[in-house]
């Protein structure tokens, strides 16, 4: 075996080759590559309206308004503006991702989901509930909603915006974006696309 | 369960055996040394690192030379990432002006790192410069990949070789392992995850208008890059707190599909390239035979469990045929979170495109199950291969005491020396988990951390050690692990179960290196067939596995039992 202090100078010289190579010229020479075939993609799939920037076609975000379709309940949370030490929800906060991470006996997410679902009934939802409308991702945002969800909120977002329900509906019919290749993934509506749809109608 | 997801499910696993042939010979020869179609562009590269390093590629190193050059290198990487953390403020590309990483997680960090395990008490984008992300972290995850294969290759050869004094060297094995595997499928990786939506930047973070006029700060940076290697090397560690959950580091179910198959290649490739190396081929495709039965076998139990969901929220008036989606992906929905799950436990990888913490009970049990039985279902990148071949060697072993005959494995004596440095290693698994996990379940400051309680509490620490001592990753992530507690009983844990599961295991190497080839004869119990298949996944379950029977019985098994009883805690 020889001298153990024989490995110490490979063991430092490897390291800062391989960081040189591995850790600034992969990733730096892949931006450059990405800033010329996707240029799109590489800046986040950002979506402008009116040349400003109004979020990401892979990020959902938070809608409060009875006039728009909503994402599912997420987890994501804050620092707390009074206390750092502490955090508050903030939904569809994109520079904190994450999911409730609640067991499936915890009392905490029985009572969420019962209220939510209390919530849904209310709203004139019949039938069993679609499980998206009711539960957190695990990112927290969540980009798309199940196409029963979408259409089960179609009346009252046609309501609130006084236009046909029909429409609406087909509304979200033409933005359900079926499985690659017929099975493989899952049938979805991206929420934000299917609200600008919505918006850009009048 | 629905047919189409067990389409999708076969599909990717499909794809990822379909690949392992290939890229097994490949390996086998670039670890030979032999010409490659990249040689003529990497060689140069290769030769310029050997002459700085002051490496002479000949000349080979005996199994304690070998140990010795890895520690150095582990030992030289853990000083300079845990510099680069706890430094990042005054290191250029800092866009969002990250303070410098506490002592303790910069600790916990490093060591996580470095043994390939990728456990993160941290968010990426809350904590992470992109300059620790890309030449901290990132290089890791190429080089801590690198060393597990260059600890295959010494444990492989040792098969391969009669009478030897050595088992390669070490710097070789690592240079090429980057070189001529990792780096080139990383790159291609990448731009495959660039095309379906991953971001690739140096920006820190964009400020949207949401349409309702609400303000949204989108987290971004180089991570189509990190994402290629991150799943490749099985290491498992996102540049986002969501890790493969988040959209942008997953967008899709094709993304999803590139995800799982990267976790599989090289593990299931290496299996291929042991037996083409040790001139048997057919012990390669019956370690494929093994990881293939456990692993199906969890992917089924996890999508069952899903798919029958939560009964305390299908009695809400939930859809019961949505099955389980509380920390679940839309798009991934049921079966592509349910094999994704399996695999990345399998595999000691720890990415996650669900939250485990959120599993039904039997659902979250075999994750935690998979690591426990040593993260050989192929295991991580290389530590697969050094562990399916120790479980192999126990396998003749009790082969031999039923027939009464000397236990041989590919032409070599398997005699005491080898199987106590097999239990050796075996056992420092249930050493690092069951005796941390004792320690923390009746101490207050470990407790604190808790986020659910009742029999999942428990499941919280049981998986926290078992993800750290199985060099996983993926977590139960409810629990708040960024503590001091915390941060160093799982520090300790990722380097018991790498250090001390790989240097007996290199020992055995040089042992078996030095023994001479028997002939097989009529006598010599066949490795390569469906009894040896079967007698290995014996062994697995009950050498790997029953010892934590107990511990589970505490923790997921009790809470199944108590959900279908209506008790919430």
């Amino acid at each position: 075996m020889g001298n153990p202090m024989q490995h110490i100078r490979p063991a430092i010289v490897m390291l800062v080759l391989f960081t040189a190579l591995t850790g600034l010229a992969y990733p730096l020479a892949l931006t450059g590559i990405a800033s010329v075939l996707f240029p799109w993609q590489a800046g986040g799939s950002l979506i402008q309206r009116d040349g400003k920037i109004v979020g990401s076609a892979l990020v959902g975000q938070n809608f409060t308004s009875p006039t728009y379709f909503q994402s599912r309940p997420s987890a994501t949370s804050a620092p707390d503006p009074n206390d750092s030490s502490k955090t508050v929800d903030a939904p569809y906060n994109a520079a904190n991702s994450g999911g409730s991470n609640l067991g499936p006996t915890s009392k905490a997410l029985i009572d969420r989901v019962k209220a939510a679902a209390d919530a849904k009934r209310e709203a004139g939802w019949t039938g069993p509930l679609p499980a998206d409308a009711l539960t957190t991702s695990a990112s927290g945002l969540d980009p798309d909603i199940s196409p029963e969800n979408a259409l089960l909120q179609a009346p009252s977002v046609a309501k609130a915006r006084s236009i046909d329900v029909a429409k609406a509906r087909d509304l979200v019919l033409a933005h359900v974006e079926k499985p690659w290749l017929g099975f493989f993934g899952e049938p979805r509506v991206n929420v934000l696309l299917l609200n600008l749809a919505l918006d850009a109608q009048k | 369960m629905t047919l189409s997801g067990w389409l999708q499910i076969g599909l990717i696993l499909g794809l990822a055996a379909l690949t392992a042939r290939p890229l097994g010979l490949y390996m086998a020869r670039v670890f030979s040394g032999e010409r490659t179609f990249l040689t003529p562009a990497l060689s140069p590269i290769e030769r310029l690192f050997y002459r700085l390093t002051g490496v002479s590629p000949e000349r080979e190193q005996g199994w304690l030379a070998y140990t010795l050059a890895m520690l150095a290198f582990s030992a030289a990487g853990f000083a300079s990432l845990y510099a680069i953390l706890r430094l990042q403020a005054f290191l250029p590309l800092n866009p969002q002006g990250f303070d410098n990483v506490p002592p303790d997680l910069a600790f916990n960090t490093a060591i996580s790192f470095l043994t390939n395990t990728n456990w993160q008490a941290y968010g990426g984008e809350t904590t992470m410069s992109h300059f620790s992300q890309m030449a901290g972290l990132a290089v890791h995850n190429f080089l801590s990949a690198a060393t597990g294969i260059a600890l295959a290759l010494a444990v492989t050869r040792a098969f391969a070789r009669a009478s030897a004094a050595t088992l390669g060297n070490f710097w070789v094995d690592l240079t090429r392992a980057t070189l001529y595997v990792l780096l080139p499928i990383s790159l291609l990786l990448a731009i495959a995850f660039l095309a379906t939506g991953a971001p690739q930047t140096l920006a820190g973070s964009v400020e949207a208008t949401t349409l309702e006029g609400a303000k949204q700060t989108i987290a971004l940076g180089p991570m189509a890059s990190q994402e290629a290697i991150k799943q490749l090397g099985t290491n498992g560690g996102g540049f986002l707190n969501a890790n493969s959950a988040h959209p942008f580091e997953n967008p899709s179910a094709v993304a999803n599909l590139l995800q799982v198959w990267s976790m599989l290649a090289v593990s299931l490739g290496l299996l291929i390239m042991f037996g083409r190396m040790v001139g048997a081929e057919k012990q390669g495709w019956a370690f494929l035979k093994v990881v293939g039965v456990l692993l199906i076998a969890g992917v089924a139990v996890i999508y069952w469990s899903e798919s029958a969901g939560n009964p305390l929220l299908t009695q809400l008036g939930l859809d019961p045929a949505n099955g389980n989606m509380e920390g679940k992906e839309l798009r991934f929905g049921l079966a592509l979170s349910s094999l994704f799950a399996a695999v990345t436990t399998g595999l000691s990888c720890g990415a996650v495109n669900a939250m485990h913490d959120s599993l039904t009970p039997l659902g979250g049990l075999v994750p935690m199950f998979l690591i426990q039985l040593g993260e050989v279902l192929p295991g991580g990148v290389g530590s697969g291969l050094y562990g399916l071949v120790v479980f192999a060697i126990l396998s003749v072993f009790v082969a031999g005491l039923m027939v009464g005959r000397t236990p041989e494995f590919l032409g070599k004596k398997i005699e005491s020396r080898e199987i106590k440095l097999s239990m050796l290693a075996v056992l420092i698994l249930p050493l690092a988990i069951l005796g941390f996990s004792a320690v923390a379940a009746v101490l207050p400051a470990a407790l604190s951390s808790l986020a659910n309680s009742g029999p999942h509490g428990l499941s919280e620490i049981l998986y926290a050690y078992t993800s750290s001592a199985g060099n996983n990753g993926s977590a139960f992530a409810g629990l708040s692990a960024n503590t001091p507690w915390w941060n160093i009983t799982t520090a300790l844990a990722m380097a018991l179960g790498r250090f001390g599961y790989v240097v007996p295991v290199v020992a055995i190497a040089g042992s078996i290196a030095a023994k001479k080839k028997a002939m097989a004869s009529a006598g010599t119990f066949p490795t390569d067939g469906g009894l040896f298949v079967g007698l290995v996944v014996g062994v697995i379950l009950i050498v790997g596995g029953l010892q934590f029977f107990p511990a589970l019985a505490l923790g997921p098994i009790v809470e199944h039992v108590l959900m279908l009883a209506g008790k919430t805690f």
